[in-house]
Formats: structure tokens, C-alpha cells, sequence
């Protein structure tokens, strides 16, 4: 297979477009999906500080790396999750890739924050291990993006991740979902920061290629609660349908995001303080502050001591970022 | 030649002197779901590899709630 740009040999394939690059080819469309996607779409300009989520997966280290290739103000900000080794490894791609590229990263700490990791969040409320880990992440870059000043959030979520969240939406009818899935979630002053997906446009295989062309070490190990996740289903199911008719993840979720319109809520909740942190919520306390409650009471009575001290949701906010 | 399949952590010795995508059936694996790296190069379907050969599939999907 030969490169469609130069003819030499190719080692990125792009089914979808029935075409196929060369490194330094594939870097170069690449490079332009995620500059089309960010002026597209608007998410930030050069002159815009951009926190950027960074997991030290793949996708996420692609993104810091190609916002920082492309002139971007980016910063990174990691969330441990407290999950051992896996989280310790995690933290330590995040660190060695700041460190060798001299970029600036902050890190939230979940279990030296709270006393306990996302697991313990999730058996407290009763949620699946990747509801509550996505609700303290969101809860957590939100925060920090407020408390060091950056308008905007980047996060990794490819062109896989949305068609899989999407697919879900879709065979559970969940309107509500679907009403705010986008690759732009506009902010609201004074709480809520704007989240950007700058790898809208960019297949899971495609920023894999780039991370391995581009050489970043990232963590391949999956996370260990994913195991059985919903989102990994409907990707299978994706794929195999991409197998047989490419095209067929971006034809689902680019259709979609021509006719989102039709789902958008016509009016969205109001955004009020929670009481105790004071991130935004639609009710009095947020729902990562009545996580983490009910996590501290659960853990007060296996410990058969009521006074027994348990760090409190939205406690020791100095210190969690760095 | 020897195919290291990094998500399942093992190692597996196939026939070689053929296309990587028919190494990719006969292990069952939709080519979607990897990559595909010789060294440190990445691979396209259709490059022939060696019966000396060492290939990495790497698995690009990630799954969880962001």
C-alpha cells in the first residue's frame, strides 16, 4: 500500500476514506482533523489557555501532544483515581511525558483528597465503576480549570467514544442524552467551565497510530473496572460493523451531529451553587458531594465508629492540584 | 514468527510469509480493534511478513465513561 500524499510506503491505513499515509503524511492529515475540529467548532484559539484532561492513555496524551505541536496554550491536569498500580503507572506516563517535553501538568488526587479511591465511590451509591469515576472527573477538571483560571477543558474523546456513547443513547431512547451530547458543551458563568473534544473527527485507531508514530509512551493496560463496561460492548458492535461497511462510525456520529437540533432540550435546568463546594448543580447539593457523603458515612459505619473522622466532599481544596 | 497480542498479555507462534491481515484471521482479530507494529513501525494490512517476523498487536479501544 502506498502513501496517497507521496507514494512511498504507507503505514496508516484510513479505510473510511479509502486512502492511506506515510508517517509523516498521516501526522499531516491528522494534524488537520483536529484544526479543523477546533476552529470548526470554535473550541479555542491560540490566545486561550486550555486545560487539557490527561489520563496517560493514548488519546490523551495524543491530544496534549498534538495541541502543543500546533501552537496551542495547553496544560495538562491528570486525575489519580486511586486504583493501584494501574493508577500509579498511569500518573507516571502523565509525569514522564511533562517531563520530557518541559510542559507544565497538575494532578488531582483523588484518594489524598478524599481518603478513598472511585471503586468506594461507586459501592457506596450503587453506581457502575465508570459512573462514578466519570462523575469525579468531570467534577474534578472543572473545578481546577476554575481554581487556576483556564476557560476551557480538552478532553481525548475520539470519534469511537462519541458513536459508542451515541449508539447507547440511541437503544435506550435517552433523549435527555442526547439532548447534550456534542464536541462543544458551552460553559455557564460563573461555575461551569466549556468542554471541547477536539477528537471528534478522529478515529480510536487513528490517535493510536499517531501516539505510536510520534513515539509517546502511553499506558496500553486498560483500566481494570473497564472490564465489561457497556461503552466496550457497543464498540465491539461498532467495529464489526466498520469491518464490513467503513465510514460506518463517522456516518453515525457526524449524521448525528447534523440532526442533533432535533434533540436539544428546550430549556436546560438552572445552574445554581452547591451548597457545599460550590460547583455547579441543578440541586442544592451536587451529586459528586452527595457521592462522596454517602462514600464517608459508609465508611464511618464499616469502621463501627460514628465520630471517626472521614474526609468530607469539598474539604481540603488546597493542595489537590500541583 | 511470534506475535505478541499485548492486551491478552501472551505470545503465540503463527506461519509466516504472508499478509498481516490474513495473521489477523486466523487469530480471530477484527483489524479495526489493533495496531499493527514490526519494530517500530506501524503495518499496513496488506505488508507481507516473515517467518522470522516478531509483529505486536496493540489494541486501540478503550472503554469507560469520561
Amino acid at each position: 500500500m502506498r502513501c496517497r500524499k507521496c507514494g512511498g510506503a504507507a503505514s496508516v491505513e484510513i479505510r473510511r476514506h479509502h486512502t492511506a499515509f506515510c508517517n509523516e503524511h498521516f501526522t499531516e492529515f491528522f494534524d488537520r482533523q483536529v484544526e479543523r475540529a477546533i476552529e470548526g467548532e470554535r473550541m479555542f484559539t491560540r490566545s486561550d489557555r486550555v486545560l487539557v484532561v490527561v489520563s496517560g492513555g493514548k488519546d490523551s496524551l495524543a491530544l496534549w501532544d498534538v495541541l502543543r505541536r500546533l501552537g496551542y496554550q495547553a496544560t495538562g491536569l491528570h486525575i489519580n483515581l486511586g486504583l493501584g498500580e494501574y493508577s500509579q503507572e498511569s500518573q507516571r506516563k502523565a509525569e514522564a511525558y511533562a517531563a520530557g517535553q518541559g510542559a507544565e501538568l497538575h494532578i488531582a488526587d483523588i484518594p489524598g483528597e478524599f481518603g478513598m479511591n472511585v471503586e468506594e465511590f461507586a459501592r457506596a451509591t450503587g453506581r457502575v465503576s465508570c459512573s462514578a469515576c466519570g462523575l469525579s472527573k468531570r467534577y474534578l477538571f472543572n473545578r481546577a480549570a476554575l481554581d487556576l483560571g483556564f476557560p476551557v477543558v480538552a478532553t481525548g474523546h475520539n470519534l469511537d467514544d462519541e458513536a459508542a456513547v451515541l449508539l447507547g443513547n440511541l437503544l435506550h431512547w435517552q433523549t435527555e442524552y442526547l439532548a447534550r451530547q456534542a464536541p462543544v458543551l458551552s460553559g455557564a458563568e460563573p461555575h461551569l467551565v466549556k468542554k471541547v473534544k477536539p477528537f471528534y473527527r478522529t478515529a480510536e485507531r487513528e490517535t493510536a497510530a499517531y501516539a505510536v508514530i510520534r513515539g509517546i509512551d502511553y499506558i496500553v493496560e486498560e483500566c481494570p473496572n473497564s472490564v465489561g463496561a457497556k461503552s466496550l460492548l457497543y464498540k465491539e458492535a461498532l467495529n464489526l460493523l466498520e469491518q464490513a461497511a467503513p465510514g460506518t462510525k463517522q456516518s453515525l456520529y457526524w449524521g448525528f451531529l447534523e440532526h442533533a437540533q432535533r434533540f436539544r432540550a428546550v430549556d436546560d435546568p438552572a445552574l445554581r451553587a452547591c451548597v457545599h463546594c460550590g460547583q455547579p448543580t441543578t440541586s442544592e447539593v451536587c451529586a459528586f458531594c452527595r457521592m462522596t457523603e454517602r462514600a464517608a458515612e459508609r465508611m464511618r459505619i464499616r469502621k463501627g465508629s460514628p465520630e471517626a473522622s472521614a474526609p468530607l466532599a469539598g474539604a481540603g481544596r488546597q493542595g489537590q492540584t500541583r | 514468527m511470534k506475535v505478541v497480542i499485548r492486551h491478552q498479555k501472551r505470545e503465540v507462534e503463527v506461519a509466516g510469509r504472508r499478509r498481516v491481515r490474513d495473521v489477523l484471521t486466523e487469530l480471530g482479530v477484527n483489524p479495526e480493534t489493533v495496531l499493527v507494529i514490526r519494530g517500530a513501525q506501524l503495518l499496513t494490512h496488506d505488508v507481507q511478513v516473515g517467518e522470522d517476523d516478531t509483529i505486536e498487536l496493540r489494541p486501540v479501544v478503550s472503554g469507560g465513561d469520561a
